[in-house]
C-alpha cells in the first residue's frame, strides 16, 4: 500500500483484498490540509459524511478553531477507515467566503441583511396571518436529505402537530422516496433489509441502476477489495453507462431507458421457467406468487430484448449468474429509481430475491439505498411523506399512538390523505392554495425537473419563500426570507445511512457569523409560535440535540427502527450502530427479515398498499384478504411504454445523473477546490456512432434540447448506450452572472430539459427517461470537454483528453490500521 | 337469440367513451400532472377493452368498428408547463373531471360484471376469459379516479384552496 496517493486521479485508492466470509482489512484514509501536521491538530472531533448515503465514519481535524483536515475511523463498520474522494475535500467549503452569516429579508424587491428577530417576525407573522384565514393547508415544508435526524423529528412534530399541515417532505423524494416505497410494498414496512457486510459474504452481486462506484465510492472500495481476493464474485450490472461495475461485470445489460420493468420481468421468467427458485421460501414467507408467475409467464428474453434493445442471450446469461448465485446480494439505485416505473421495477428486484430465497442471511439480501446521507432519517422522523415511526396514515391506531407520544388530540394530527409528496406541494403552490413554503437545506431552482417552470412557481407574488441555506443558493434568490443555516460539524446530531446505521456527528468549531442550526431555528420558531400540547405545555419539549434524540427514542419505541437502546454516550464510545437497537438487541440488528418479514401484518404494516400502475391505494379490507399472516407480498407489474416517446424532432432518449466528484447542486463540493477542478463544468455524453450520425465530436460545444428547454455543455464521447445523450445534473447558476438561471450562454443545468413527471407509486420525479435533439454549437478548436476520464464519463478514444489528476493538492495519506470495525 | 350483443356493444361504446374522457382529462388538466400522465395510461387500457371486444363482437355477428390506429399517446411537447401557470380551471372543475371518470368506469365494470355472468350461464369459456382479462383493469381505473379525488379533495375543496386565484 501506497503511504500517499492522488484520490482524485485514483478515486478509489489501493486495493486491500480479502476473501469471502473474512473480515474486511482497515486501510484508514487521511488528508490535512498543506502546512498542517497531526502535531498540529488540537482535536479529532468524531463525525460521518454528509456527501453521500454511506455514512463514512470519520474524524474531523481541528486546529485554532478551524477544520484542518479529516481522518477515516478506523473501528467504524461503515468503512474501516477509508474516505471517498468527497470526504476528503469535501469540508472545504465550510469556510467558503461566501457562507451567509446574517439573516435576509426582500425589502423593495431586494434581499437585504437583517436581524434574527426581524427575519423570524416576519415568517411568525405569515405564518399566523395564513392561517387564520386559509388554514394550515396553506403551508408546505420543504427540507432536505442533509440534515440530522434530530432537525427532521422537531420539524414533524412543528409541521403536522404545530401547524397542522399535511405539506412536509424532504428533496429525499427526489432521490430515495422509491426505496422506501418499494420495501413498504414488497415488506408492509420501510426499513432496509440488508447491510453492507453482505458485500463480505456474496457470490453474486447484482446492481440495478446504482454507479456504486460514483455514489458510494466506499462500499465499491469494498467490492473492489473481494474481487481482488479469493473466490471473488461475480457482478451483474443493468446501466446504460460504462460504469466501473459494468467494466467489472459478468454480465452487462445496458437497457434502453424507460424499460426496467420489461428486463426484471424477463429475468423473472427465466428464474421460474428453470425453476431456479426456492419453492420451500416462497411458500413459507410470501404471498402472491402465482400472479407473479402469470404475469411473466410472456415475458420471455426474446420479448424483453425486443423492448429493452439488449441481446436476449445476454439476458439469459444475467438470468443465469442471478439463479445460479448461492449468496445473491442486489442493490438499487437511481438508475431504477428516477426512471418511469420506479416502484414497479423496484419491487422486481426485491420479488427476484424472494423467489431465489436470498434474504436475512449473510450475504443474501437486498440494499433498496439511498442518495443521501440522511434519507434515511427523513423517511422515520415523518420528515417526508410518511408518519414519525413508519406509522400507517390510514391506521387510527397507528395515528392515535403518534397522537400519545405528542400528547394531543390524535384530529391534530392531519392523516384524512396521504402526507403530501413534493411534487405535489409545488405543484399546490404552482395552483394558488400553498401561499407559504420554507425551504431548508435543498436548492429546487436546480435539482427538480423543468427548471423554467419551478422559477415560475418560486417567482410566484403569492407564494411567501422562507430559505434556510449555507449560501445564497439558486433557490435563497428568490425568497423572501433568507435564514443562515450552521452545517455539518457545526452542530451535533445523528443521521442514519443506507444500511441503517447511526452515527453520531459532532460540532468541532463555530458556526460563522450569527448562523445557527437548523434545529435551533426551528425550536425558536416553535417558541414563539406558541405551539403547545392537550395540557397546555410546549408541544416541542426539548432545547438542544441530545434531548430532541431522547423524544425521537420514545416516538421511535416499539416501532421496526427503535432507537431506544442508543445514546450520545454509546455513539461516541461505539461507532456507528445499526437500527433496531433495544434492550433485547443491545448490538444493534445487522440483518431484517431473519426470521421471517416482522411488520406486513395487517396491523403492523406502514401501508396497505398501492396499485403499482395507477398509484391507487389498497384499502385495509383488501390487505387483511390478500396477507392476513403478514407475509412479503409478491407484487407483480406490466411493462408500459414511457411516457416521452422519441420522435423525429427529439431523436434521443435522454438521461442525467451523478458524477463522483460532485454532490447534488454542486452548493458545496462546487466550493471544495480539487472537487471542483475535477470536474469544472457541465458536459454532454453520447456514443461514438451518435457523435458519427450527429457529425460531432469531442470537446465540440453542443447544445440538448428538450420540448422544455436545453443546456449547453462540451462533448464527451463514452461508451454509453447509443441513442442515449446524459447530462451531469449537478451544474447551475450561482457560480454564472446570471445567479439564478441561463444566461446569454444557455442553459447549464439538466434539469431545463428534464419533464415533469413522477411515478404515481412512489412520487419520486422521472429524470431519466424523456426525449431531446442534439445540435452543434460550434467546434473544440481545441477546446477540451470538462467530463472526468476516471469514472463512467472515461473518452471511448483515451488519448481524447487529458487524464483527470489532482496534482499535489490532491495527495491523501493510506494507512493499514489494526484490525477494528468488525461490527 | 341471447342479449349479449346488446352487453357487447354497450361495454364496447361505454370502453371508447372512457378512453376518450381519459384522454380529454389528460388534455384538459395537463397542468395537474399525476393525473395527466395516468390518465393517459389508463386511456390505454380502455383502447385494448374496446378492441378485444369488437372481436368477440364478431362471432355474434355484431360489427364493431376496430381503431386502425394505435391509441393516442399524449400531445405534450412542453407546453404543459407554460399553461400550468396561467391555468384557470378550478379545483373542482378538477375534482368533477375525475368524478365522471370515475362514474364511466362503474358503469362499464357493471356491464363487465353482466357480461362475466352471461358467460358462465352459456359456459362460453373465451367471453368469460375476455372479462377474467379486463375487468380487474376498469376497477383499477375506478380505483385510481376514487384514490385522486380523496387525495386532492381537502386541498382544492378546503378554504386553503378556495379563493387560489385571487393570490
Amino acid at each position: 500500500m501506497r503511504a500517499e496517493v492522488d484520490r482524485i486521479a485514483e478515486p478509489w485508492g489501493d486495493r486491500t483484498p480479502y476473501g469471502p466470509g473474512t473480515p474486511w482489512p482497515v486501510r484508514v484514509d487521511s488528508y490535512l490540509e498543506p502546512g498542517v501536521t497531526a502535531a498540529d491538530v488540537d482535536a479529532w472531533v468524531p463525525t460521518a459524511s454528509v456527501l453521500h448515503s454511506n455514512g463514512d465514519a470519520l474524524d474531523v481535524a481541528v486546529a485554532d478553531g478551524r477544520i484542518v483536515g479529516v481522518r477515516g475511523s478506523a473501528r467504524d463498520r461503515v468503512n474501516h477507515g477509508r474516505l471517498g474522494p468527497k470526504d476528503l475535500f469535501g469540508w472545504q467549503a465550510n469556510r467558503s467566503e461566501d457562507r451567509l452569516t446574517t439573516p435576509l429579508v426582500r425589502r423593495d424587491g431586494r434581499l437585504v441583511p437583517c436581524d434574527w428577530d426581524t427575519a423570524l417576525a416576519r415568517i411568525v407573522d405569515r405564518s399566523k396571518a395564513l392561517l387564520e384565514t386559509y388554514g394550515p393547508g396553506s403551508i408546505g415544508f420543504y427540507t432536505s436529505g442533509q440534515l440530522f435526524l434530530e432537525e427532521y423529528y422537531t420539524l414533524a412534530v412543528i409541521a403536522r402537530a404545530g401547524i397542522g399541515t399535511n405539506h412536509v417532505d424532504g428533496n429525499t423524494r427526489l432521490c430515495t422516496a422509491t426505496a422506501a416505497e418499494a420495501l413498504k410494498e414488497t415488506f408492509g414496512c420501510d426499513g432496509q433489509p440488508a447491510s453492507y457486510t453482505d458485500v463480505d459474504h456474496a457470490d453474486v452481486l447484482a446492481l440495478f441502476g446504482h454507479n456504486m462506484a460514483e455514489t458510494q465510492p466506499v462500499l465499491w472500495m469494498r467490492v473492489l477489495d473481494r474481487l481482488a481476493g479469493g473466490d471473488p464474485p461475480r457482478l451483474v450490472c443493468v446501466d446504460p453507462r460504462p460504469t466501473q461495475a459494468a467494466r467489472h461485470a459478468t454480465v452487462h445489460l445496458a437497457p434502453r431507458a424507460g424499460t426496467n420493468v420489461a428486463l426484471l420481468n424477463a429475468l423473472l421468467h427465466e428464474i421460474i421457467r428453470t425453476d431456479r427458485i426456492d419453492r420451500a421460501f416462497i411458500d413459507a414467507h410470501t404471498v402472491g406468487f402465482d400472479e407473479l408467475s402469470e404475469r411473466v409467464a410472456g415475458c420471455t428474453p426474446r420479448w424483453a430484448a425486443g423492448i429493452c434493445d439488449v441481446p436476449a442471450a445476454a439476458v439469459t446469461e444475467a438470468a443465469e449468474v442471478l439463479g445460479d448465485a448461492r449468496r445473491l446480494l442486489s442493490t438499487v439505485l437511481q438508475g431504477v429509481y428516477q426512471s418511469h416505473q420506479a416502484t414497479a421495477a423496484a419491487v422486481q428486484v426485491n420479488n427476484l430475491q424472494l423467489i431465489r430465497g436470498m434474504l436475512g442471511r449473510p450475504g443474501c439480501g437486498v440494499l433498496q439505498m439511498n442518495g443521501q446521507p440522511s434519507a434515511q432519517n427523513t423517511r422515520e422522523c415523518g420528515a417526508d411523506g410518511d408518519l414519525p415511526g413508519f406509522r400507517n396514515w390510514e391506521n387510527d391506531a397507528h395515528v392515535a399512538d403518534l397522537a400519545r407520544v405528542w400528547n394531543v388530540e390524535p384530529s391534530r394530527i392531519p392523516s384524512h390523505t396521504p402526507p403530501t409528496p413534493a411534487m405535489q406541494i409545488f405543484r399546490y403552490a404552482e395552483q394558488g392554495s400553498i401561499r407559504m413554503l420554507w425551504i431548508s437545506g435543498t436548492n429546487p431552482a436546480v435539482s427538480l425537473p423543468e427548471l423554467e417552470r419551478v422559477r415560475g412557481i418560486l417567482r410566484r407574488d403569492g407564494l411567501f419563500t422562507v430559505v434556510q441555506d449555507l449560501y445564497l443558493t439558486e433557490t435563497a434568490r428568490f425568497a423572501d426570507v433568507v435564514l443562515p443555516a450552521a452545517t455539518w460539524a457545526e452542530k451535533t446530531g445523528t443521521l442514519t445511512n443506507a444500511d441503517r446505521t447511526v452515527h453520531l456527528c459532532e460540532r468541532a468549531v463555530e458556526p460563522p457569523g450569527d448562523a445557527r442550526s437548523d434545529l435551533d431555528i426551528w425550536l425558536e420558531y416553535a417558541s414563539w409560535m406558541d405551539f403547545r400540547d392537550q395540557d397546555g405545555r410546549p408541544l416541542v419539549g426539548w432545547h438542544d440535540p441530545e434531548s430532541a434524540f431522547e423524544a425521537w427514542k420514545e416516538c421511535s419505541r416499539g416501532r421496526p427502527c427503535d432507537y431506544t437502546g442508543l445514546t450520545y454516550e454509546r455513539l461516541r464510545t461505539t461507532g456507528g450502530i445499526q437500527w433496531p437497537c433495544t434492550d433485547e438487541a443491545p448490538e444493534g440488528t445487522e440483518r431484517l427479515h431473519t426470521d421471517g418479514v416482522g411488520w406486513a401484518a395487517p396491523d403492523d404494516c406502514e401501508t396497505y398498499g398501492r396499485d403499482l400502475v395507477t398509484g391507487a391505494s389498497v384499502s385495509e379490507t383488501e390487505y387483511r384478504a390478500l396477507n392476513p399472516h403478514g407475509k412479503a407480498v409478491l407484487k407483480a407489474a406490466e411493462h408500459l411504454p414511457p411516457h416521452e416517446p422519441t420522435n423525429d424532432e427529439y431523436p434521443l432518449q435522454l438521461t442525467t445523473g451523478r458524477t463522483l466528484y460532485h454532490f447534488h447542486t454542486r452548493t458545496k463540493t462546487g466550493r471544495s477546490p480539487q472537487l471542483q477542478a475535477a470536474a469544472p463544468e457541465v458536459w454532454v455524453e453520447i456514443s461514438a456512432a451518435g457523435a458519427r450520425r450527429h457529425q460531432v465530436a469531442e470537446g465540440d460545444l453542443v447544445e440538448v434540447t428538450s420540448p422544455r428547454g436545453s443546456v449547453r455543455g462540451r462533448l464527451r464521447v463514452t461508451a454509453i448506450r447509443d441513442g442515449l445523450v446524459f447530462l451531469p445534473f449537478h451544474y447551475g447558476y450561482w457560480d454564472t452572472p446570471g445567479g439564478d438561471g441561463p444566461g446569454e450562454d444557455g442553459g447549464r443545468a439538466a434539469n431545463e430539459t428534464t419533464v415533469t413527471d413522477w411515478d404515481p407509486v412512489s412520487k419520486q420525479p422521472l429524470f431519466k427517461t424523456a426525449a431531446a435533439r442534439l445540435t452543434l454549437v460550434e467546434r473544440a478548436h481545441g477546446a477540451v470537454s470538462p467530463a472526468p476520464t476516471t469514472t463512467a464519463s472515461a473518452p471511448v478514444d483515451p488519448g481524447a483528453a487529458p487524464p483527470t489528476t489532482g496534482g499535489p493538492a490532491a495527495m491523501a495519506r493510506h494507512s493499514a490500521g489494526a484490525r477494528g470495525g468488525e461490527r | 337469440m341471447s342479449a349479449v350483443p346488446a352487453v357487447l356493444r354497450a361495454l364496447y361504446e361505454g370502453e371508447r367513451a372512457m378512453e376518450r374522457k381519459l384522454l380529454e382529462t389528460a388534455a384538459r388538466d395537463a397542468a395537474e400532472h399525476e393525473v395527466h400522465h395516468v390518465a393517459v395510461d389508463l386511456a390505454r387500457w380502455s383502447h385494448e377493452h374496446a378492441e378485444r371486444l369488437a372481436e368477440a363482437a364478431e362471432p355474434y355477428g355484431l360489427r364493431l368498428s376496430r381503431s386502425a390506429e394505435e391509441p393516442p399517446g399524449p400531445e405534450d411537447r412542453g407546453e404543459r408547463a407554460a399553461r400550468a401557470l396561467a391555468d384557470t380551471r378550478s379545483g373542482l372543475d378538477l375534482l368533477n373531471d375525475l368524478r365522471e371518470l370515475h362514474l364511466a368506469a362503474t358503469g362499464n365494470s357493471l356491464d363487465w360484471e353482466m357480461l362475466a355472468q352471461a358467460a358462465q350461464a352459456d359456459k362460453d369459456s373465451s367471453l368469460l376469459d375476455l372479462a377474467t382479462a379486463c375487468h380487474p383493469q376498469t376497477l383499477r381505473q375506478m380505483r385510481w379516479t376514487n384514490t385522486m379525488i380523496k387525495t386532492l379533495s381537502p386541498q382544492l375543496l378546503s378554504k386553503a384552496g378556495a379563493a387560489s386565484r385571487e393570490a
